[in-house]
């Protein structure tokens, strides 16, 4: 195996979408983790919700620390959550910006 | 005139509160008043038979297709990586082409594996609808589709799993997996210690379908009891 | 931000799990065939079919089953791809409401040999 490098870390967008199909969680919107692993490409969910045609986007699993997401609310703050984001959804973070808006 | 033979086996004879052959309840079905949603599902399948999309057969056997996914699938499927670490290798690699390994009638569903050891557990959810390995376990249980459970499992998943009778080690690591978009998962329990040289049919026994959903882990069965409570 | 959608309940306060189950009936095992078929024969996607669940909110969600909430989605799903229309569903329901009181009398199809309920269907 290739020797892997430092991950990724990416943050989901912070965008509303009352009322439309988007995949993207609520609870994870502004959050930010590593890329857990790269998926390839899938079908853009919404575009398919709506019976278009639908271009094929790359799907990441990225890795949330509890800690991250729920603050100093998390029930143990390393426990961890994995969720499959398109990467329209997903915005890189350069080293040293690793704090959600 | 046509309608739905009286002499099946579907429910209608059970006496009201029996449960069926797995231990549940049944739903009213053939003889209540027809409801809203039954003449839905009947008026879209005659047309959708109308119309030319499908016949009567092919409903039929996707149905039969359905009701031969069970959890059964899956636990074959953990057993056999327990017993063997080149299939574990290819099942972790590449779920669906190791669940297909072993006959899985999972073609379109992309399985992701994800193993417990002694410092980590999994468990799966869909907090944005309720996606499910379907394909290899069958339909998913009635609480995995309701509101408490898709809601709290991502933010005290430690207290949810509590309610299922499973408390975790203080230095077990919990890994929450939401299935948000084109991934199955199926979580691949730790092999229980006092298993060594078990078959892996006897092995399989032990693997429910809460186990490959993360809310359980696989236990030995009590010792058999010296005059049970007799 | 705006608010979030109904369904999207990832953390959101709610009672305890209730671990029930139930064994489906025919009915609901043919609304489950109906949507793989139809999503198989390209008729729609199951994210059509999960963006009408959607659109029908929160108090539908609570207070209707699991497939009556799929058959509903199926239905719309259905005529939007345009296999058939409003005023034939519309003629198909009062034909088939017209042919007795029960599911039983009015379903004309047989139930499918191997669909009665079986061990592990959960």
């Amino acid at each position: 195996m290739a020797e892997r490098p430092p991950p990724q870390r990416m943050r989901v967008r912070a965008w509303g979408t009352k009322g439309l199909h988007a995949r993207a969680p609520w609870y994870l919107r502004g959050k930010t983790g590593i890329v857990e692993r790269r998926l390839g490409a899938y079908k853009n969910p919404e575009q398919l919700a709506y019976g278009l045609p639908a271009e094929p986007v790359p799907l990441y699993r990225i890795r949330f620390t509890m800690a991250e997401i729920w603050g100093d609310e998390a029930e143990r703050p390393d426990d961890t959550i994995d969720a499959e984001i398109y990467e329209h959804w997903l915005e890189p973070i350069a080293e040293g910006d690793d704090h959600a808006p | 005139m046509p309608h739905d033979h009286h002499d099946h086996d579907h429910g209608h004879d059970h006496a009201p509160g029996a449960l069926s052959p797995s231990g549940h309840p049944y739903r009213a079905d053939q003889d209540g008043p027809l409801t809203r949603a039954q003449a839905l599902e009947i008026a879209v399948r005659e047309l959708m038979i109308e119309k030319g999309l499908v016949t009567a057969d092919e409903i039929a056997a996707a149905i039969a297709r359905m009701q031969a996914r069970t959890p059964a699938m899956g636990a074959a499927v953990v057993a056999r990586a327990w017993t063997d670490p080149d299939y574990k290798a290819r099942l972790i690699a590449d779920g669906r082409a190791a669940a297909q390994e072993l006959g899985a009638d999972i073609e379109a569903m992309h399985l992701l594996v994800v193993e417990n050891d002694a410092q980590t557990h999994n468990v799966v959810v869909c907090t944005l609808c309720s996606c499910y390995p379907r394909f290899l376990l069958g339909p998913p249980p009635d609480w995995y589709k309701q509101r408490a459970y898709r809601s709290r499992v991502v933010i005290e998943p430690r207290r949810v799993l509590g309610e299922f009778g499973l408390d975790l080690a203080e230095d077990v690591t919990v890994r929450v997996h939401d299935s948000t978009a084109d991934m199955r998962y199926l979580v691949l329990p730790a092999r229980p210690e006092g298993t060594e040289g078990w078959s892996e049919e006897a092995l399989a026994a032990l693997v429910t379908r809460d186990c490959m959903i993360g809310v359980a882990v696989p236990r030995l069965p009590d010792p058999a009891p010296v005059a049970a409570a007799e | 931000m705006t608010e979030r959608s109904w369904h999207d309940m990832g953390g959101l306060p709610a009672g305890p799990v209730v671990p029930e189950e139930h064994d489906y009936a025919l009915w609901e095992r043919r609304v489950d065939a109906l949507l793989t078929l139809a999503t198989t024969k390209g008729k729609f996607t199951v994210d059509g079919l999960r963006r009408v669940l959607e659109d029908m909110g929160p108090e539908f969600f609570e207070t209707h089953s699991y497939y009556e909430r799929w058959i509903e989605s199926v239905n719309r799903n259905l005529i939007e791809s345009g296999l058939y229309s409003t005023a034939e569903l519309a003629a198909k329901l009062e034909e088939v409401r017209a042919r007795g009181e029960t599911y039983g009398e009015c379903s004309l199809t047989a139930p499918e040999a191997g669909s009665g309920p079986e061990a592990g269907d959960g």
